[in-house]
C-alpha cells in the first residue's frame, strides 16, 4: 500500500486584532459580565475578508509556492461561506491556480464540516487540497461575540511526502443541538452551556475516541497530542480528563485567534503539527451533530515540512486595531452613513469577468514575447512595443515580490475602511501597476516598502449581494 | 505634408457663464449665458452658425448623453451638432472640432461649447466616474486628489525637494490663484486667501489639503470660430487666431511601465512639444505672454510649469516661490483665478480658459488686464497624471 496523508499544511488568520477588553468595554453598560471574558485578543475579519479570501490566504501558505499542478480536488469547508448557490470551492481553486479540471467541492451546515471533509479526503486516493475557512459572527454584546474569531487552515492530502499519515478514524452522528443557525440568519442560537459540555461534549466525544483508537489499534496513553475544538472554555480539558489522556491539550487558540468555527479544528491541527515530533500522534475531534475522530502520525518528513507562515506566523503577524465599531462595522453591525459617493452601482458585469478570468483569478501578467516586458493588465498589444497579445505568455504575479513606488491614504473617496490606501506598486518582474493596499497600520506605508499579494474583496455590490474579488497588496508583515 | 492649424482659424466672439454653486440655473441657463454673449460678441445671428461641439463630462449626473440637450438649450436649428467627452480635456476638445470644421474648408462659422452642471449631486466634490467593465475587475476607486497627490513623492525624491519646500510652493499656486480671483466677476471665489490659512487646511490627499483642490462649479463657456478672411469680412479688426490644438492620450506607458517616474505628466510634454512646433514657438519661456493650466490641484500647476517648460526641470518649486508666475511676475499664470478660483465645471473648463486668453490678447480683461500680451496658453488635463488626456491651445493675435 503507498503511502497516503497530508502532504503540505499552512493556516491564515486575519492580521486585524482587537482587546477583548475593548469589547467588553463597549458592552459593559449592558453586559458588564462580559469582563470576566476579557483576555487576550481576537481576530476579525477586514470588510474585504471572507471564507473565500481566507482559504485562498490558506491553501497558498500550505503550497508554499510549490506547483498547484498535482492538486486534484478542492474542498472548502465553512459555515459561513457567501454565497449559497455559487460554489465557493471553485473561486478559490481559480485564485490559486488550480488547473480547470480540478474537482472542487463546498461542504458546509456543521462545525465538523472542517475534519469531515478531510477525513473524506484521506479516505479517498485523490491528491486533495481540504480548506477549513470560516468566520462565524456572534450578536453583539454576546459571548460569541467576544470568544470567536476568524481564520483558515488548509491540507493537502497525498501520496507525495506524506508529514502526518492517518492511523485510525471514526464518525458518530446523531443530533445533539447545542446551537442552531437557520440558513438566512447571521448569529447562533445556542443552549444552556453546561448541558452542551455534560451531555455533548462529554459524553459524545469519548465514545467516538474510543471508535477511533479501537480502529487504529492503539490506547489512548499511545497518543501524544490531543486536539478538541470548542467553543466552551475548559471543554477539551474536561474530556481528555474523563479519556484519561496524560499528553498535551492542544492549545484552543484563544489569544490571537478565537473560536473559528468549522475550522478551529483544521487550525489547531496546523498548529499541532507545526511543532509535532516524528513518530507521535495526533487525535483530532470535530464536532457537531455527532462528532469526527481522526488519530494522524507524524512522520520523519514533518521537520522539513513546517509552512512558510502558518498558525504561529499568523498569530505573531498581528496588526492591533482599537475600534470596536470598526469590527462591528465589518461584521455588518452597524448601518453607518457612509455618504452618497458610497452610493454608486457596485454591478459587475459577468461576462466581462468570464472574459477576463484568466487574468484576474490567477493575477496572470503577460510577458511580451517580442520584447520581454512583463504588463497587467493584458490588453491587445503590448505597452512597449506594440507586439500582439497573442505572443503573450502568462507570468502570475500573484507570488512575486514587490515594492511600493507611491502611495497615498485617499480619505475622499468611499472606502468601507478609510482611508484607502493607493498607489504604484513595482513587481520584480517589472510590471507595473496602480494597486490598493490593504492592512496598512496607523503609520502608513513608504516609498520601497516591500509587498506581497492577497486575494480579497475587491468590491461589494450591497444591491445585488455580489462580491467582486481581486488581488491587492498588502506589506510582508504586519506594522 | 500636414501644416497643423496655425493661423487657419480665427475665433469671432466667446461667451462665459458666471462659475460658481449655480442654484439658479440648470445646464441649459447656463449654456444660455455663455452663448448670448458670444453670439454678440461674434456680431452674428444663431442661424449662420453651421456645424457645433457640444462638450459635457458627467452625462450620467446633469446634463445627459448626445448633443440633444445643447441643440435643445439653444435651438440649434437642424445643424449637426457633436457631443465630445474627454474627461477634464472635454472643454478644448470642444473647441478643436469646431477648429477643425472651420479649417478643412467643410463649415465657414462652427460653435464650440462646453457645460457641466456639478452642483446638482448632492455633495461636494466629483462623483466617482465609471472606469468601465474591464477596469472596474482591477483597478482601485481613487478619488481625483489621490491620483495627483502621488505626483507629490515622485517629484520630491528625484528633486530631493523637502516636504516644507514643495508644501509652501504648492500653498503659493492656490494663495496666487485667489489673489487673481478677487478680479474675477465671473469667479466662482473672489476671495483672497492668506498662506496660513492655506497651508494649514485640513488634508484631504497628502499633501492636498483643502485649498490645493479646485472648486466643483457649475458653469459654461464658449467660442465662435471662423476663418480669418470671413472674420475681417464681418468687420473684427483685432485678430486672435488659434496658433495651435494639440491633445495627448495616455497608451498606458506611465502606469504599466516603468519607463516613468511620475515626477511629472507625460502626456502634457508630447502635447507642447507638438503645440509649440505647430505654433512655432521655440522658447516658451520668453514667447508666451500668458497661461491658464490645468491646476485641479496645486501640485498639478507645479509639474505643469516643468512640463511647458516655462520652468526647467527640478526649478518650479523655486520660480513658483520667487512669483514668476504671479500677476505681476514674468509669466503669469492662472490670471483669471484659474480652475482654483474660476472653477472647475469639467466641459466648461477648456473654453473658459481660452476665454480669459482671447480677452486679454485683446485686451479687455477689465481689472485683471495684463500688459503686452501677444501669446497665451491653455492647457487642459483629463483623468491623472498618470493615465490621462493632456489639451494644449496656442492663441495669439495675427
Amino acid at each position: 500500500m503507498t503511502d497516503f496523508g497530508i502532504s503540505r499544511f499552512g493556516a491564515y488568520i486575519p492580521r486585524l486584532r482587537l482587546e477583548r477588553a475593548a469589547i467588553a468595554a463597549a458592552h459593559g453598560w449592558m453586559a458588564p459580565g462580559l469582563k470576566g471574558q476579557a483576555r487576550g485578543s481576537r481576530a476579525f475579519t477586514s470588510w474585504d475578508e471572507d471564507a473565500i479570501t481566507m482559504g485562498v490566504e490558506a491553501a497558498r501558505d500550505a503550497l508554499g509556492g510549490s506547483d498547484v499542478a498535482w492538486v486534484k480536488a478542492v474542498r472548502l469547508a465553512s459555515t459561513s461561506l457567501p454565497y449559497a448557490d455559487l460554489q465557493n470551492a471553485a473561486i478559490v481553486a481559480r485564485a490559486i491556480g488550480a488547473a480547470t479540471g480540478v474537482a472542487t467541492s463546498d461542504a458546509a451546515g456543521s462545525q465538523r464540516a472542517g475534519t469531515s471533509a478531510l477525513l473524506q479526503a484521506l479516505k479517498g486516493r485523490e491528491t486533495t487540497m481540504v480548506i477549513g475557512s470560516d468566520n462565524p459572527i456572534g450578536k453583539p454584546a454576546s459571548v460569541q461575540e467576544i470568544s470567536f474569531g476568524a481564520g483558515a487552515a488548509a491540507f493537502v492530502v497525498s501520496d507525495r511526502d506524506v508529514v502526518a499519515r492517518l492511523v485510525g478514524s471514526a464518525t458518530l452522528s446523531n443530533v445533539f443541538v447545542d446551537h442552531f443557525r437557520s440558513a438566512d440568519a447571521t448569529s447562533d442560537y445556542g443552549w444552556e452551556e453546561r448541558w452542551v459540555r455534560d451531555e455533548g461534549y462529554a459524553k459524545i466525544v469519548p465514545g467516538a475516541v474510543k471508535a477511533a483508537l479501537a480502529d487504529a489499534q492503539l490506547a489512548i496513553g499511545d497518543i501524544q497530542h490531543f486536539v478538541m475544538p470548542s467553543y466552551l472554555k475548559g471543554a477539551a480539558d474536561a474530556v481528555a480528563k474523563k479519556l484519561k489522556f496524560e499528553g498535551s491539550v492542544a492549545s484552543g487558540l484563544e489569544d490571537g485567534v478565537g473560536y473559528a468555527g468549522a475550522a478551529h479544528a483544521l487550525l489547531m491541527l496546523a498548529a499541532t503539527l507545526e511543532k509535532a515530533q516524528p513518530g507521535e500522534r495526533i487525535l483530532l475531534v470535530g464536532f457537531g451533530q455527532g462528532a469526527d475522530v481522526l488519530i494522524f502520525q507524524a512522520t520523519d518528513a514533518i521537520v522539513a515540512a513546517r509552512p512558510v507562515r502558518g498558525v504561529a506566523g499568523s498569530i505573531a503577524d498581528a496588526l492591533p486595531t482599537d475600534s470596536y465599531m470598526r469590527m462591528l462595522s465589518f461584521a455588518g453591525g452597524i448601518e453607518a452613513e457612509w455618504g452618497m459617493r458610497s452610493e454608486k452601482s457596485g454591478k459587475t458585469a459577468l461576462t466581462e469577468q468570464y472574459r477576463s478570468a484568466d487574468q484576474m483569478e490567477g493575477f496572470n501578467a503577460g510577458r511580451c514575447g517580442s520584447c520581454d516586458t512583463v504588463q497587467f493588465p493584458q490588453l491587445q498589444y503590448c505597452v512597449r512595443c506594440h507586439a500582439p497579445s497573442e505572443q503573450f505568455s502568462n507570468v502570475p504575479l500573484r507570488d512575486e515580490q514587490a515594492e511600493v513606488l507611491t502611495s497615498t491614504a485617499d480619505w475622499l473617496t468611499y472606502h468601507p475602511s478609510p482611508p484607502l490606501w493607493v498607489g504604484f506598486v513595482r513587481f520584480d518582474s517589472g510590471a507595473r501597476m496602480l494597486m490598493e493596499m490593504v492592512d496598512i497600520g496607523k503609520q502608513g506605508i513608504d516609498t520601497g516598502a516591500k509587498l506581497r499579494m492577497v486575494y480579497r474583496i475587491k468590491e461589494k455590490d450591497r444591491q445585488r449581494g455580489y462580491n467582486r474579488y481581486f488581488w491587492k497588496s498588502t506589506p510582508l508583515s504586519a506594522v | 505634408m500636414a501644416t497643423g492649424i496655425k493661423d487657419k482659424v480665427a475665433i469671432l466672439g466667446m461667451g462665459c457663464s458666471k462659475f460658481g454653486e449655480r442654484w439658479d440655473a440648470g445646464s441649459p441657463e447656463l449654456m444660455k449665458e455663455a452663448f448670448e454673449e458670444a453670439l454678440a460678441d461674434a456680431g452674428i445671428e444663431r442661424k449662420q452658425i453651421e456645424a457645433a461641439w457640444f462638450g459635457c463630462w458627467g452625462d450620467g449626473i446633469n446634463v445627459g448623453n448626445s448633443s440633444i440637450p445643447a441643440a435643445m438649450a439653444l435651438r440649434l436649428e437642424g445643424i449637426p451638432v457633436s457631443r465630445v467627452e474627454n474627461m477634464c480635456a472635454t472643454g478644448t476638445e470642444a473647441l478643436r472640432g469646431a477648429t477643425y470644421a472651420v479649417a478643412s474648408g467643410a463649415v465657414d462659422i462652427a460653435l464650440a461649447i462646453g457645460a457641466e452642471k456639478l452642483k446638482d449631486t448632492g455633495f461636494g466634490g466629483l462623483p466617482p466616474p465609471f472606469k468601465g467593465t474591464f477596469n472596474d475587475l482591477w483597478m482601485p476607486m481613487g478619488s481625483a486628489p489621490a491620483g495627483f497627490a502621488q505626483l507629490a513623492p515622485y517629484y520630491r525624491s528625484k528633486y530631493g525637494t523637502s516636504k516644507e519646500d514643495l508644501k509652501r510652493a504648492i500653498s503659493h499656486v492656490s494663495w496666487k490663484s485667489h489673489q487673481n480671483g478677487v478680479h474675477s466677476p465671473k469667479a466662482h471665489f473672489q476671495k483672497a486667501v492668506s498662506m496660513e490659512t492655506i497651508m494649514s487646511a485640513p488634508m484631504i490627499s497628502d499633501p492636498l489639503g483643502l485649498f490645493d483642490c479646485s472648486g466643483v462649479s457649475d458653469g459654461s463657456a464658449c467660442a465662435i470660430v471662423t476663418t480669418p478672411e470671413i472674420a475681417r469680412a464681418l468687420g473684427k479688426k483685432d485678430l486672435v487666431t488659434i496658433k495651435a490644438l494639440q491633445l495627448a492620450t495616455s497608451s498606458g506607458r506611465e502606469t504599466q511601465t516603468n519607463d516613468w517616474d511620475g515626477s511629472y505628466v507625460a502626456t502634457t510634454r508630447v502635447a507642447a512639444a507638438r503645440a509649440y512646433q505647430e505654433a512655432g514657438i521655440t522658447d516658451p519661456k520668453t514667447q508666451v505672454s500668458l497661461s491658464e493650466v490645468h491646476d485641479c490641484f496645486s501640485i498639478t500647476e507645479l509639474v505643469t510649469m516643468e512640463d511647458l517648460g516655462f520652468s526647467d526641470d527640478g526649478r518650479a518649486v523655486f520660480d513658483i516661490l520667487d512669483g514668476r508666475y504671479d500677476r505681476d511676475g514674468a509669466m503669469p499664470c492662472q490670471i483669471d483665478g484659474g480652475l482654483k478660483c474660476f472653477g472647475h465645471p469639467i466641459g466648461a473648463s477648456g473654453l473658459r480658459m481660452a476665454y480669459e486668453v482671447y480677452n486679454q490678447l485683446l485686451g479687455r480683461a477689465g481689472e485683471r488686464q495684463l500688459s503686452n500680451t501677444t501669446i497665451g496658453m491653455t492647457h487642459n488635463l483629463g483623468g491623472v497624471p498618470y493615465q490621462g488626456i493632456a489639451a494644449i491651445s496656442v492663441l495669439g493675435l495675427v
